[in-house]
């Protein structure tokens, strides 16, 4: 009993930290870098507890996030339901990826995000981005093992204290 | 090997219900986003869900306000006073522009006076401070800690030492969001100094620049030519630098000179700005004037005939503390 409560307290702590890592600023020059965290951590849990992450789940996130970022009310919502209901089709497939085929994978979901964040953009009369705009994908993809890694271990950890 | 293989996650197939799952929450996002982009009651929605919102900005900001003051800490002394040598040059300098200003401005209120312009001179500012928050990377917005307590409204121009930053486009209680000049959506209408043209300057797509893309052929337009607020379209007060053109070049029609202009305002690095208070004339003709002629003050001119000097002779900021309520007015003043 006390246990499921930590890792639920986990789980939500990790993506409530997400968020707050999207908030947090870079010094300028490394503004283009910085990776959608919560869409990475979502996507963690998705192929760790794929029974957790419902595309509801997803669906809050988003707007929690758009609430935040004061952006278009909804706009991160669809983005990440989208996501997360692909990577759920493939769940069980992406697990037995190397790593550097889950990278890939990744890259591919984080671009996908991207072209829809800028059809709705366009949609919603926005300029087009800058070429920068394509960069941070490619650093998600390539801050993923790490990514993974780290909350794995963490996550052993804790199951580890627990038991 | 132990494949999970029950209904919730198939190997290969997914089922109908997920599928319809999906479309019904991206139905239900694009409804939000279309009653969001259509405005209105969204916006009280999110004014109400600032209670959230706000306390999260202040955390978030913390790290980039601990990283300034680590910088500060471990500063060394000869950086600081360095630092604090210039900036009393600099005030003296600016303090000793105002002081011969200020007998300028006395004169320029009184000839206006006489005029019955409802021009001034006064600014009714509001010292506010960054926090720092990401809101998005190309989306040139900026976090205030000030909001609808401390009277900000939407439409208030930001400014810095240098000029116009932006204006007011969202505000909490507590804290509010400005658009920069730079966003690509923002337009200020600007006047080239040298020359008097009107045009209108956008924020542009690529960064940190502003672009004036309708320019007339026969312009004359040079670069290095300071850009300055306008006043037209009552919403940023006239006189304010805005910009300095870097490049002008033909537009791929020929029909226009296309600029470029590189923002007055310290953008990236400003961490205290000001909001003015209402200042601009609103659109539309002005009211009409109720009496003729000088003022009342001014028609028995002999004995304040002699003395022009300044009645203010060190006009300076207090700055006021950003939860105040209060707004400081610069001088110069000019009250005969």
């Amino acid at each position: 009993m006390n246990r499921q409560r930590i890792r639920l307290l986990w789980f939500v702590a990790t993506l409530v930290m997400s968020l707050f890592l999207m908030l947090i600023p870079l010094p300028a020059p490394l503004m283009p870098l910085k990776p959608y965290w919560p869409a990475l951590v979502l996507l963690y849990w998705c192929l760790q507890s794929g029974d957790r992450v419902t595309l509801g789940l997803a669906f809050c996130v988003g707007v929690g996030a758009d609430l935040f970022d004061g952006v278009l009310l909804g706009e991160q919502a669809l983005r990440l339901t989208a996501m997360v209901f692909i990577a759920l089709r493939f769940r069980s497939r992406l697990r037995f990826f190397p790593m550097w085929q889950q990278s890939l994978a990744v890259l591919g979901f984080l671009l996908n995000d991207r072209v829809l964040l800028l059809l709705v953009r366009v949609l919603g009369g926005d300029a087009l981005p800058p070429a920068e705009y394509w960069i941070s994908p490619f650093v998600g993809a390539a801050l993923w093992p790490f990514l993974f890694l780290i909350l794995d271990d963490l996550r052993a950890r804790l199951r580890i204290h627990e038991a | 090997m132990a494949l999970n293989r029950d209904e919730s996650s198939p190997l290969f197939a997914g089922s109908v219900a997920g599928t319809l799952r999906l479309i019904v929450y991206l139905a239900l996002a694009c409804v939000l986003m279309v009653l969001d982009h259509r405005g209105g009651w969204l916006n009280s929605v999110r004014y109400g869900l600032s209670l959230i919102v706000e306390p999260v900005y202040r955390i978030a900001g913390l790290p980039s306000q601990g990283f300034h003051a680590a910088t500060v800490a471990f500063a060394d002394r000869q950086r600081l006073t360095e630092a604090n040598q210039r900036l009393r040059e600099d005030l003296l300098l600016a303090n000793a522009k105002l002081n011969r200003m200020a007998s300028v401005a006395e004169q320029n209120a009184r000839l206006k006076e006489l005029l019955d312009t409802q021009h001034s001179l006064n600014l009714n500012v509001q010292l506010a401070r960054l926090i720092g928050v990401d809101l998005g990377t190309f989306r040139h917005r900026i976090v205030l800690n000030v909001g609808a307590r401390d009277q900000v409204k939407p439409g208030q121009v930001v400014i810095d030492a240098r000029g116009v930053m932006g204006q007011v486009v969202d505000v909490m209680p507590t804290t509010s969001v400005a658009m920069l000049i730079t966003d690509p959506n923002h337009a200020i209408p600007v006047t080239v100094e040298r020359t008097g043209l009107r045009t209108i300057a956008y924020g542009s797509r690529a960064g940190d620049m502003l672009t004036l893309p309708n320019i007339p052929v026969s312009a004359d337009v040079r670069e290095g030519d300071k850009l300055v607020t306008s006043g037209l379209g009552g919403r940023f007060p006239p006189g304010f630098p805005v910009g300095e053109i870097r490049e002008v070049a033909q537009t791929p029609s020929g029909m226009f000179l296309a600029a470029q202009a590189r923002p007055a305002a310290d953008l990236d690095r400003s961490e205290d700005v000001l909001l003015l208070h209402d200042l601009a004339e609103g659109a539309g003709p002005p009211a009409p004037a109720t009496s003729s002629g000088p003022p009342a003050d001014l028609a028995m001119p002999p004995q304040s005939a002699a003395p022009t000097l300044p009645s203010v002779t060190s006009p300076s900021v207090t700055p006021v503390p950003a939860n105040a309520t209060s707004s400081s007015a610069i001088a110069p003043t000019g009250t005969p």
